[in-house]
């Protein structure tokens, strides 16, 4: 007779231990599971079947206007990003600073640039000719400002102040998360304020502010496609150009999402080892790196 | 304190020194001098001000009235004829030079090891050759018992050995006087004996010493002078002896019973 109760007595016990163990079933995944392939091969089919000329995107997947879009695409995304890092790390200083007028300003160029949307302020920087023909300092030297602030330094300008405002709120997150300890061990040996933000906060802050920087970089990628409105090429636009040209509006679509993914796919790479870079001392990394010097000689 | 400590002049001078926080008088005309090569222990309930008036002589709480000297110089102003002028920051770092100071919760920097914690002000504060400090470094390690410790990070140490690492930390910036507060009170009791061996050769070298604690045995042992505070205020001060052992004042007392019970 199959017994099916969990009460047993404490004298077979041992008998017990010798059994045969027969791990969980779980139904709910394989059913998930097959579902879900069910579905890929629906949609498989439905784009294979749909008017989609694979040949196209293939043809234009590295074309050269395509690829120097991509070009286009990443130098911003580096530019406006290394802007936009500086300018959060000062502002994020001047508004923790003791001194009233530079929190001040940090809060107005927090409030501004985070308070308007960013097609807007592209837009403003893209058309600052109208209010400044020339800029410079008067007497002195002057240029025109349509020489200077064309689709590339508005585009710049835009995404890199723009983000400057929202990384400056996570660098001042990532300062408060450092233990007042940590400031008051560096004051204790002599160090100015400044120094003790270089040396032992920021470092420290870093493994808070990494993972949403990251983060943000990714969306910067992607963010640089709304510079398209004011003709910079980056890959969208002439993605668009294209089939302005040639109607294939989908494939060449296809071929812009595909770019994206690919970058956005190697930069989560490089995040995770930016991120175990900067959890030293947290004694992850090392432990991980003693387990397996343990392990070799044995 | 024996007559060749009577003469040894003051190091550090606390004259009239009130502080409050808030509502609360954290320190109320508080006057104290500690001579040169002194070991001036500190005892007291908690929030009686004994923290405060430690962190007030190295200038990380800033006083509200009275003045303090730390070898010689008036600390946080300037005098210019009848006025006093507050120090800039970079003023202030360097009379901290003057204080080393170990804290409850050690603060070691996290992100380094214990040699890049002991390197690091002779480094950046003092600019020293990179080469002669490490040498120097390693021989505190040596000091405090930790040279094999040069690589580890503070979350691979226990609390005794990082609180060691501190006081050499402290120690690789050369001070002229020593701040310790409540050095082992975040310790396991069985970590808090190597703390105080490193603390009593250090004041057997000679070290001009404040310390804080509730380390009674410590205090009678090593301690020159012990004051006892309560309530912002000074109760009684005198010979270890006399405070520790036989004191004159009935809250001395029941502070006492109550730490040895």
């Amino acid at each position: 007779m199959t017994v099916t109760s969990s009460r047993i007595d404490a004298g077979d016990l041992a008998q017990v231990a010798g059994l045969r163990i027969v791990p969980k079933r779980f139904y709910g995944r394989w059913v998930a599971a097959a579902l879900i392939v069910a579905v890929l091969i629906w949609l498989g089919v439905a784009f294979a079947k749909g008017d989609i000329a694979w040949p196209v995107v293939a043809q234009f997947f590295t074309a050269p206007a395509i690829l120097s879009g991509l070009t286009n695409t990443l130098i911003m995304t580096v530019c406006a990003m290394a802007l936009g890092i500086v300018l959060g790390v000062v502002f994020a200083i001047m508004y923790m600073s003791p001194n009233p007028v530079l929190r001040g300003v940090a809060l107005f160029y927090i409030w501004f640039f985070r308070g308007t949307p960013l097609l807007l302020q592209l837009l403003i920087w893209f058309n600052l000719a109208l209010v400044f023909p020339t800029i410079g300092i008067p007497g002195l030297f002057s240029w025109r400002t349509i020489d200077i602030i064309g689709p590339f330094m508005a585009t710049l300008l835009g995404l890199g102040m723009n983000q400057g405002a929202y990384t400056a709120e996570v660098v001042r997150g990532g300062i408060l998360s450092v233990d007042t300890g940590q400031t008051e061990a560096a004051k204790a040996i002599g160090m100015t304020r400044l120094t003790t933000l270089r040396r032992i906060v920021l470092p420290q802050a870093m493994r808070v502010i990494i993972p949403p920087v990251g983060n943000e970089v990714i969306s910067m990628v992607k963010l640089t496609s709304v510079a398209s409105v004011i003709q910079y090429a980056e890959i969208l636009r002439n993605a668009q150009t294209i089939y302005y040209a040639n109607a294939r509006v989908i494939e060449l679509l296809i071929v812009a999402a595909g770019w994206y993914l690919l970058v956005v796919t190697l930069l989560q790479i490089g995040q995770y080892f930016l991120e175990r870079h900067f959890s030293k001392g947290r004694g992850v990394r090392r432990k991980v790196k003693r387990a397996a010097a343990q392990e070799e000689p044995a | 304190m024996s007559a060749a400590e009577m003469k040894a002049p003051a190091i550090v001078t606390v004259a009239h020194v009130s502080k409050v926080f808030g509502e609360l008088k954290a320190l109320n005309d508080v006057s104290l001098a500690v001579a040169s090569g002194a070991v001036q222990c500190i005892i007291g309930p908690s929030g009686s001000g004994k923290s405060t008036l430690l962190r007030c002589i190295n200038q990380l709480e800033k006083i509200d009235r009275g003045a303090i000297s730390v070898d010689g110089e008036l600390i946080g102003y300037r005098r210019a004829g009848d006025e006093l002028h507050e120090l800039n920051d970079a003023e202030i770092a360097r009379q901290r030079l003057a204080t080393g100071m170990v804290f409850q919760r050690f603060n070691l920097f996290n992100h380094m090891t214990a040699l890049q914690n002991i390197i690091e002000g002779p480094l950046t504060v003092l600019k020293q050759p990179r080469k002669q400090i490490v040498a120097e470094a390693m021989a505190l390690l040596e000091r405090v018992g930790l040279a094999d410790k040069r690589d580890a990070y503070p979350s691979e140490l226990s609390g005794g050995q990082q609180q060691r690492i501190a006081i050499a930390r402290a120690l690789a910036m050369k001070p002229k006087l020593m701040l310790f507060d409540e050095p082992t009170s975040a310790l396991d009791p069985e970590l808090v004996g190597e703390v105080l061996t490193v603390m009593r050769d250090l004041a057997a070298s000679g070290m001009t010493m404040i310390v804080v604690t509730h380390e009674l045995g410590f205090a009678r042992e090593v301690a020159s002078d012990v004051v006892f505070m309560d309530k912002g205020e000074i109760v009684e001060q005198g010979p270890p002896q006399t405070v520790l052992v036989a004191p004159r004042q009935q809250r001395t007392r029941d502070f006492i019973a109550a730490v040895l019970k």
